[in-house]
């Protein structure tokens, strides 16, 4: 394990992926990729159905290890590690098919986020007085600024499961950012949404990079919503990468499109 | 006066976080436990101490255990009567070790012993889920029944392979053995009980309890946020286990006053199972209304036919008894996986908005 890791500067990258392939028995889901996220950005990853964009997050987030390649997260390189780990190093994720604890409130769910940094050990949570009860209120402060952001006040104390998916997809974000992360990973978080949900989420994933300098990188399908809120776009098809550079440039890039128009390759 | 939350503000996190944050449901409390501690033992007799009280409070102390495990932190066991048996001969050990020990102190720290079991046999639950699980702690429910059996070191070479409780007194109190009197028995259960659940409450709402529903809803999201499996599985395994091991001594020492391997067998495990799933899993006070409803369901259809003058043969009650339990146990998993509790606490929402009907 490396936890030995330098502060990054913004602008440069936190995290570099070098000729990184990955695949199940015979599906090369990821076929030497290589790419970097640098602090602060806002970087999205784009590409057809099946092209390897939640196979990426998975790697980056410690969830399936590569066969080749190599991983540099602020500025260290990083062997094949568990996914708690990577959460304690600052990177935290919401899933494609919201991945949330449906028996658990909102509340609970968010504060969950905390449990990293949730030190007391269990003899002062047999007692609650003292530590722990102190430790859980300073948490619960900061948990609240984090439904207050996001507007969940009212959702508070509702189970998860009885959400409907807008809201689920809006907990999970909330349950991310609790956990402080540096890097924020989002798979699809506008997905299955209405128009006036999107616009919600755009301006919750802008805000939390502009408000914590939270780096974030983000898959989404909708081309709008990609052009408008991110700094740097990935291009993946068929697990390549064939296209990476500002939204303009990717727009009219011709292998983005032939992909897009389902060209044979 | 109204059951009512309007009014109540709450100015800070921490009334919010209290056990009961609704001021009538805390003044409930306390007039439960004065009714438990005060008119319980100068109003019920005997039978009622010995037949219904302290046997509903011991199981309900095992159903909170296994609640833990199952509820909360979603590993299914079935190994519960095993573990009380573990509980049970530890504290015979301990105190035929240290006989000048105050008895207490055998039967808390018999449940240590029992945790250690119950981490060695949660060992398995890092691979295996669900079914594959129950059958992992059925196969530790058997070997620890077999090494009760087998193991005459742990009934002191006693020829009819019995444990029996010897007296023990506390201030010249007989407290166990055939001199204790049901009065000191019931509320020395009962102390051990309240304190007991008032510390599983205190792990519930804090960050050990979402670790263990976290585990329970989405164990690869709970790894994602930080949570470590093991550890958090193994916490639960220990903890479920050292209330069952406090109920089995409880049990043989305070109710029983003595046992046999029999006593510890699958049908203790299935019972406790059902008391969580009548009473509600994921709930505390439905660990009691579960112990207390099966528990009790059965004495009252002894005794009920009598009163309107019914006969009824021991043997038909029976019947009557596990096809009642049976049905209501599908009713539960079926219609209302969240049991009595849930119940309750829905008559309790329609209580708040009564009598307006939205
Ligand atoms: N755990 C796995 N086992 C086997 N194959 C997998 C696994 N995960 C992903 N794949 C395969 O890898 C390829 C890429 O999948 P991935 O989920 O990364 O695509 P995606 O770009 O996220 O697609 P979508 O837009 O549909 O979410 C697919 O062919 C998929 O079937
Ligand atoms: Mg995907």
């Amino acid at each position: 394990m490396n936890t030995a890791i330098a502060e990054i500067q913004p602008g440069k990258p936190i995290l570099a992926m070098d000729h990184i392939s990955l695949s199940f028995g015979g599906v090369k889901a990821i076929r030497d990729v290589s790419f970097d996220i640098r602090k602060g950005e806002i970087r999205a990853i784009i590409g057809p159905n099946g092209a390897g964009k939640t196979s990426l997050l998975n790697v980056i987030n410690g969830f399936y290890h590569p066969q080749e390649g190599i991983i540099n997260y602020k500025g260290a390189k990083r062997n094949d590690m568990k996914p708690y780990v990577a959460a304690s190093q600052g990177i935290a994720r919401t899933f494609q098919n919201v991945a949330l604890f449906a028996g658990m409130s909102t509340l609970d769910n968010i504060m969950s986020g905390r449990m990293l940094k949730m030190k007391v050990a269990l003899p002062w949570h047999i007692i609650r007085f003292g530590p722990a009860e102190r430790e859980e209120i300073e948490h619960r402060e900061f948990v609240e600024q984090i439904i207050d952001f996001l507007e969940i006040q009212a959702i508070r104390r509702t189970p998860v499961g009885r959400l409907p998916y807008g809201l689920q997809k809006r907990v999970e974000l909330g349950r991310a950012l609790a956990m402080e992360p540096e890097l924020l990973l989002l798979d699809e978080p506008m997905a299955g949404m209405n128009l006036e949900e999107k616009e919600d989420m755009s301006r919750f994933v802008l805000d939390v990079n502009d408000q914590f300098g939270t780096t974030i990188a983000l898959i989404e399908h909708d081309m709008g919503v990609v052009m408008d809120i991110s700094d740097r776009v990935i291009v993946l098809d068929y697990g390549q990468k064939i296209a990476d550079g500002t939204p303009d440039e990717v727009k009219n890039n011709q292998n983005v499109i032939d992909a897009y128009l389902g060209v044979a390759h | 006066m109204f059951y009512r939350e309007t009014g109540q503000f709450k100015t800070s996190y921490r009334t919010d976080q209290a056990v009961f944050p609704i001021k009538q449901d805390a003044i409930g409390i306390w007039v439960l436990l004065a009714i438990l501690f005060i008119v319980v033992p100068l109003t019920f007799n005997d039978f009622w101490l010995n037949s219904i009280m302290i046997p509903t409070l011991i199981f309900s102390l095992a159903a909170i255990g296994l609640n833990l495990l199952l509820g909360y932190a979603g590993q299914i066991s079935l190994g519960t009567g095993g573990f009380m048996g573990v509980g049970a001969y530890s504290c015979y050990k301990l105190t035929t070790i240290f006989p000048d020990v105050n008895i207490l102190i055998p039967i808390l720290l018999s449940g240590f012993v029992a945790a250690a079991v119950g981490v060695l046999f949660g060992i398995p639950s890092l691979r295996i889920k669900g079914f594959y699980l129950a059958i992992a702690t059925l196969a530790s429910q058997f070997f620890l029944v077999w090494a009760f059996g087998r193991i005459e070191w742990l009934y002191n070479y006693n020829p009819s392979g019995a444990i029996e409780v010897p007296t023990r007194r506390i201030f010249d109190i007989a407290v166990t053995g055939p001199h204790a009197t049901s009065m000191t028995r019931y509320l020395i259960i009962l102390s051990i009980v309240v304190v007991l659940t008032w510390v599983a409450s205190n792990l519930v709402r804090g960050r050990i309890g979402r670790a263990w529903m976290a585990i329970r809803d989405m164990d690869i999201a709970a790894e994602l946020i930080g949570i470590k499996l093991l550890q958090t599985k193994l916490t639960a395994f220990a903890i479920s286990s050292y209330y069952a091991g406090v109920a089995g001594a409880l049990m043989v020492f305070m109710w029983l006053g003595a046992a046999e391997v029999e006593s510890f067998d699958i049908n203790h495990s299935f019972l406790i199972l059902f008391m969580v799933v009548i009473g509600g899993s994921g709930s505390l006070i439905g660990s009691f209304m579960g112990a207390a409803f099966i528990w009790v369901l059965p004495i009252f259809l002894r005794s009920a036919p009598d009163y309107i003058g019914l006969e009824i043969g021991a043997a038909t009650v029976e019947h009557i008894n596990f096809m009642v339990v049976g049905a209501l146990i599908i009713f539960f998993l079926i219609v209302e996986p969240n049991g009595i509790a849930r119940l309750w606490q829905i008559g309790k929402e329609k209580l708040r908005r009564w009598p307006f009907p939205y």
